[in-house]
């Protein structure tokens, strides 16, 4: 199957060069971080995790994203979803194939990263973590493999892989609750120290990731002759509607539990996130800006969908638009608000803000583009597989 | 022929996997580590009923202000001994600080105490912060490689630097903000070496370790030699009723750092 | 078999790759190195020379891991002379030339231990002034 992403278009070959420069970008970089150390990131004692962990989390979800496609078609049987499950999990290896580099691009001392491995530690989360990542990697290579290989010879899937199928959505829910449950069970870090955020995680993972997968079914229809069906859409943007409201309404239920109690490191990450922070005649705001364009990015690509729904006029640049802006609401607000806000007092109380490092953008950007390269060698054999048994 | 090598693969690929996690599997089956975190147990003695007889040495250490007030200068002299001891790196960007001990005004070190009419000497003057040793380590909770734990004979809170991996979750966990990490070289920024410890490596987290090392000497730790005229500071086993400390502990009224967290700290201020 | 004409030299020429450092150093491994012998003219070492020769870096391991996690930093003692467990606090006291005893072999072998980056050579000692 593997040939079908050797054949493409100009436009195709065109997208993989430009991701490949980002890579190169992001490799040149790392090797300076790798050589020079982690002093190289704008990380520093008092805020020590950044860019990097931040992109891990909001990843995590976009993996954890394909369970709304996922689950639909296996338990509820919803056969308008049988043409794009395929996207979800191959969303789910790519997503997850750039949680690990973001790990790797973390870590200060990347060739020990096997000791996770030699002591194992069941107390510490981000042992757990590694193995429902790992877990929910393997899963859904398999599954998807196995279901496209078996679809492209038109005979039905082998029982056994139905048992990693099902396994994969407990999964699919636990990554990202292990995820949040590293920050959860800090004490000392108020803002994140709340049982709302795996619930908050997984709302706006399922919001985030079927976003992306619309987005890249609207692409891969002008580009691929690709069509997930109308149906389908419509179907996604209602889940991704309803995730992206219960994920404003937990957001909304941290602002009462903070600013109805009135206690101060429950107020102080809000504070900071939405209006700045006043300490010691200092006003320190870095993120307000992209915090109120999350709320602004969620609240109009609701509202696009709403209206689009309600009038019946759900055309493809609409849905195409909500989508983007919701999934740039939440990336705003999981991928840089949610770990940077929690940070941002010490536990030493004093203010400490975060600049990003151009090398730290650059491997940013390229583990991100490794990501998108991936995604896109997978989808085109997805397509490429479903044109064979179709035409 | 097409077959018999797919299966070959498939047969070498569960196989090398299961080589891969074999390790892991083994080692959690084989150790007590599944019940070693004791945490599970805490929460049953969280409060002061009903607590546990403690046993064994815990080390802890009260730190007695009223001799160091108005005296910063006493005050950098034992941090300056700690970290020469220690080859602790000097890095003059905040950002890149690696730190032992230190001072900071009330506010910072104290951030659950009031200061609402507090007293002038409370913000005329700095206070020690270092790694409190807590009998309920968040960090050791956290490191996925145990590379930070408990040492059960001692109490103390230790590092194994030849094995963290640099994730900086113990920074995370810990609520004091004890630890460091070497974001750069530390050799080059180290001004004189003391020949009998070592240096760390770059891209590993260290933090005080209540001078482990020089205890088996009989030394007490490098803070509390360098403050032994005074006696500001007053180290021994918080389970031995007739340490000079405990007898500290039980005249004068101490308060610790975010009590509140559970976490027990071995460190004790009288401000 | 199938592709013989691709697969065959294929094999040749990785083999050939793979055999290059040999190949390239003429089929000989170079003159073995004689690590200096302690220059303060110690004869015994804590365990036999052979089985230092073998299993060092065991050793350390194990003094590592008693030392730093169990707490056993019990000295040892060596022809009536005491030394503190440890590769600062023992080793380097007889064997006071990293370069020319550990290095020497390490690099024949091209084995890169990562001692140095935290622990003080000598030589780092020398550098600088001292506590």
């Amino acid at each position: 199957m593997i040939e079908k992403a050797l054949k493409g278009k100009p436009a195709y070959w065109m997208w993989l060069a430009i991701l490949g420069v980002f890579i190169t970008i992001g490799a040149v970089c790392y090797l300076r971080q790798f050589f020079y150390g982690l002093g190289m990131t704008g990380m520093g004692r008092d805020l020590s995790w950044g860019l990097y962990i931040s992109q891990f989390t909001f990843l995590v979800g976009v993996a954890a994203g394909g369970l709304m496609l996922v689950l639909p078609y296996y338990v509820h049987n919803y056969k308008a979803f049988g043409r794009i499950t395929i996207l979800g999990e191959f969303l789910a290896i790519s997503a997850i194939l750039m949680c690990l580099m973001f790990i790797m691009a973390d870590i200060g001392q990347p060739l020990r990263g096997l000791n996770m491995m030699l002591y194992p530690t069941p107390n510490s989360m981000l042992f757990w973590d590694m193995v429902v990542l790992l877990g929910y990697l393997s899963l859904n290579i398999i599954c998807g493999w196995v279901i496209l290989t078996h679809e492209r010879k038109q005979v039905k899937p082998p029982k056994w892989v139905y048992f990693f199928v099902y396994l994969s959505l407990p999964f699919a829910v636990s990554i990202h609750t292990v995820t949040a449950m590293l920050y959860m069970g800090l004490p000392g870090r108020h803002f994140w120290l709340t049982a709302i955020t795996a619930p908050r995680f997984l709302a706006s993972a399922f919001a985030a990731g079927p976003a992306l997968i619309v987005l890249a079914c609207l692409l891969m229809k002008r580009v691929a002759n690709f069509d997930a069906g109308k149906e389908a859409i419509n179907k996604v943007t209602t889940i991704i509607m309803y995730a992206a409201i219960i994920n404003a309404f937990f957001v909304a239920l941290e602002f009462f539990v903070g600013y109805y109690s009135q206690i101060p490191g429950h107020i102080h990450s809000l504070q900071y996130l939405f209006f700045g922070l006043e300490h010691h005649g200092e006003f320190y705001n870095n993120l307000v800006p992209f915090l109120w364009a999350f709320v602004l990015f969620c609240a109009a690509g609701l509202g696009l969908l709403a209206y689009g729904k309600i009038k019946d006029k759900l055309s493809d640049g609409l849905v195409g638009a909500a989508c983007a802006l919701i999934f740039l609401g939440l990336y705003l607000d999981k991928g840089l608000g949610f770990v940077l806000g929690g940070l941002v007092v010490t536990p030493l109380h004093e203010i400490v803000e975060y600049y990003p490092t151009a090398n730290e953008i650059g491997i940013t950007l390229g583990i991100w583009a490794t990501g998108f390269f991936v995604l896109t060698l997978l989808y085109k054999i997805a397509i490429g597989v479903e044109h064979e048994v179709e035409g | 022929m097409d077959k018999q090598r797919r299966k070959f693969l498939k047969i070498a690929g569960a196989t090398a996997l299961a080589g891969v996690s074999a390790p892991a599997v083994v080692k959690l089956t084989s150790t007590p580590s599944l019940a070693a975190s004791d945490h599970g147990a805490a929460a049953g003695h969280g409060d002061s009923h009903g607590e546990e007889q403690p046993t064994g040495i815990r080390y802890g250490m009260v730190i007695d202000m009223r001799k160091l007030y108005g005296k910063p200068e006493l005050m950098d002299k034992a941090i300056e001994a700690c970290h020469s001891v220690h080859n602790v790196p000097h890095f003059e960007d905040k950002k890149n600080e690696v730190k032992w001990i230190w001072k900071m005004p009330f506010e910072n070190v104290f951030p659950d105490h009031s200061v609402y009419y507090s007293a002038k000497i409370k913000e005329e003057n700095e206070y020690f912060a270092l790694c409190n040793h807590c009998d309920h380590p968040p960090c050791v909770r956290v490191c996925p490689t145990k590379a930070t734990f408990k040492m059960e004979a001692t109490g103390i809170v230790a590092m194994d630097y030849h094995r963290c991996i640099g994730c900086r979750f113990c920074m995370m966990g810990c609520p004091y903000g004890a630890r460091s990490f070497n974001w750069f070289d530390a050799k080059p920024n180290i001004k004189k070496y003391n020949p009998d410890f070592s240096a760390r490596t770059r891209g590993v987290v260290e933090k005080c370790n209540f001078c482990a090392e020089r205890l088996p000497l009989g030394k007490e730790p490098a803070c509390v030699e360098a403050l032994k005229d005074t006696g500001a500071i007053v180290f021994g086993d918080l389970n031995d009723p007739h340490s000079e400390l405990r007898k500290i502990l039980d005249k004068e009224p101490t308060i610790q750092r975010k009590p509140t967290l559970g976490t027990k700290p071995s460190i004790f201020y009288i401000v | 078999m199938y592709n013989k004409k691709l697969i065959i030299p294929g094999l040749i020429i990785f083999v050939v790759l793979v055999t290059s450092p040999i190949w390239y150093n003429g089929l000989q491994a170079g003159p073995m190195p004689k690590p200096e012998l302690p220059p303060g003219g110690e004869q015994n070492c804590v365990r036999s020379a052979a089985y230092m020769r073998d299993n060092h870096m065991v050793l350390l391991n194990e003094w590592r891991d008693d030392v730093l996690r169990n707490g056993n930093r019990v000295s040892i003692t060596v022809d009536g002379k005491e030394y503190r467990k440890g590769l600062q606090l023992a080793c380097m006291k007889c064997h006071s030339n990293k370069e020319k005893f550990c290095d020497s072999c390490h690099e024949y072998t091209s084995v890169k231990p990562y001692c140095w980056d935290c622990h003080l050579s000598p030589a780092d000692i020398a550098s600088k002034e001292t506590l």
